[in-house]
Parts: C-alpha cells; sequence; structure tokens
C-alpha cells in the first residue's frame, strides 16, 4: 500500500469525508472504544445544565482518528512516522467534516524518501476543526 | 513517573477502528490486501490513546463507589472541577496532540507506557479567558524487546470558561 516516490508530487492533495451527519451514538461509541468517558462527550445533561455548553461534543481524538483516514488510506495502515494535530474548533452532533492532506515536501533521510504532509479538517461551515502535519514513508 | 501496562487486542483495535469510522480492513483482516500490505494487522494512528482502558482508575472513567460527576439523578454527581476534565495533556480540553511512529502497533503486543510532564505555558483568549495549557509526553515501548513503539505527546488546556462557537 505504500506510495512509491516517483508516484508522487509536491502539491499532491486528497480530500476525503470522514464524517457526515455526526451522530451522538457515534461519539458514545468513541467513549467506549478509547476510555474517555468525559460526559461532556455523552451527557447531554451534564454539558448543558452544568458545563454550560450548547450540547456534546466530540472527543477531539475522535477528529484526529477520522482526519487519520485520508493519511491511511493513502499511504498505507502503516506509512505514517509521525502525525499531530491540533484542536482547533470544536465538532458538535451533525457536522460533516472533511478532511484534506496536501504534500508538502518530498525528502531523504538515510536514503528512504518521505513525504511531509499538510492535514486540516474542516466542518460543514468551512471551519477548520483539525489543524496539523504528517510525514509517511515512500517506496523508493 | 506514571508506569502502564497496555495489552493490545485484534477485538479493541476493531472496535477502536469503528469508533473513529475508519473501514480500512487492515485493521480487522488479516487476509485483505491492506493488511497484507502492512505486514499484518496494525493499529490505527491514534490507537495509543487507548491506554486509558487498562489504568487502575482514572479520573474520566465511572466508578461505581465513588461520586461521578456526569448526571445521574441530579444533572452533576458532585461539584465539576471547571470545564470537565481530560484531554491528552491532563486538563481541561485537549489542546493538540502528537504521535511518532518508531515501529508498527500490532495485536499481541503489550505495552509500557510511560508517561511525564511536560512545559506549562497560558495565554489570553477572547473566548476562554486565561488559558493553561500543560503538556505530557508518554513513550510506548514493547514489553518483550524494550524498544519504542510509539510516542505521544499531549497537550491539555483549562479555560476560564467554556469555549464554543456560540460563546
Amino acid at each position: 500500500m505504500t506510495v512509491k516516490r516517483n508516484d508522487i508530487k509536491v502539491g499532491d492533495s486528497k480530500t476525503q469525508v470522514v464524517f457526515d451527519n455526526l451522530t451522538r451514538s457515534q461519539i458514545v461509541m468513541y467513549a467506549g472504544a478509547s476510555g474517555d468517558y468525559n460526559p461532556l462527550h455523552s451527557d447531554e445533561i451534564f454539558t448543558t445544565k452544568v458545563a454550560g455548553y450548547p450540547s456534546v461534543f466530540a472527543h477531539g481524538m475522535l477528529s484526529m482518528g477520522a482526519t487519520g483516514r485520508v493519511l491511511t488510506d493513502w499511504f498505507g495502515a502503516d506509512g505514517l512516522t509521525k502525525y499531530g494535530v491540533r484542536f482547533v474548533n470544536q465538532v458538535w452532533p451533525g457536522d460533516t467534516l472533511t478532511a484534506t492532506a496536501t504534500v508538502d515536501a518530498i525528502r531523504e533521510e538515510d536514503g528512504i524518501a518521505f513525504a511531509d504532509l499538510t492535514v486540516s479538517t474542516t466542518n460543514q461551515d468551512g471551519q477548520p476543526v483539525v489543524t496539523g502535519t504528517a510525514t509517511a514513508r515512500l517506496d523508493s | 513517573m506514571a508506569e502502564q501496562r497496555f495489552p493490545v487486542e485484534a477485538s479493541h483495535i476493531l472496535m477502536f477502528a469503528r469508533a473513529i469510522g475508519d473501514p480500512n480492513p487492515a485493521y480487522s483482516d488479516p487476509d485483505s490486501p491492506e493488511a497484507k500490505a502492512a505486514g499484518g494487522i496494525v493499529a490505527p494512528p491514534t490507537f495509543s490513546m487507548a491506554s486509558w482502558q487498562f489504568q487502575d482508575e482514572h479520573p474520566l472513567r465511572p466508578d461505581p463507589a465513588k461520586p461521578w460527576f456526569g448526571s445521574g439523578k441530579e444533572p452533576t454527581g458532585r461539584v465539576s472541577s471547571g470545564g470537565g476534565g481530560g484531554g491528552g495533556g491532563g486538563g481541561g480540553l485537549h489542546a493538540e496532540q502528537h504521535f511518532e511512529y518508531h515501529q508498527p502497533l500490532r495485536p499481541g503486543m503489550v505495552l509500557i507506557a510511560t508517561t511525564k510532564p511536560g512545559k506549562t505555558w497560558e495565554k489570553e483568549s477572547r473566548r476562554g479567558g486565561t488559558l493553561k495549557f500543560s503538556e505530557n509526553v508518554t513513550e510506548y515501548r514493547d514489553e518483550s524487546t524494550g524498544e519504542l513503539v510509539v510516542t505521544a505527546r499531549g497537550v491539555g488546556v483549562r479555560t476560564e470558561r467554556p469555549v464554543s462557537k456560540e460563546a
């Protein structure tokens, strides 16, 4: 699944819808799988009445995990050497998330080629929710 | 410096992949071309966060023997510590998360996670008031070889008031 160095160039980009109308149940699934049971993500009563938010919202790590799809579908499930993001806006139930990865640089280190990428995920209003960078290993 | 054992299991990887909405068979089907290309089933890039499941106690996991800050009969079981706690950085909301992958993370591995606190800093924000950031770094090593598998750096932020798009 690894991408060959000659099959990719700076500026190449892939975009993918990773969630269409994100559901509260999906967020609950993430809580159960990850072990992050913070009520802010699943308990509407606590989150609105006590914490003061308009509704529950997704774990940042759910958005980061979903965003990773655009990278692993492109470079393989074991293709990344680095992946980092900032959580810049919250993700709410009903949001549609579109992830984009773009090649910034291709470089070689100890005889191995790598692609450095920018990643960003936006919601249905075009607001970024996750922005970051990743590095993927390339085949020679 | 907290140290913790994290057995990596195939069924947990499957559940986690479903939870992030990723149908890639590399996470579940060893006979798929995607898994074969990866040298067998691997865990998704953010899977190491699920090590929280294996902590004996976690402030963000309800314990029936203790009051829980989420709702039951009342909207909260105890006074909130302000904003709910949590985040990979160890407080408030999760601001940043960074991973370095040293080798593929596979079912059957047992990881030993070691977490160290990192930097702390403050910033003023129009939306959230004074923001207090704190960082931690977790190294996940293969118990059988001692080799690094994943390094994770999380940044958490505590806000003075709730932050949302409507604030």
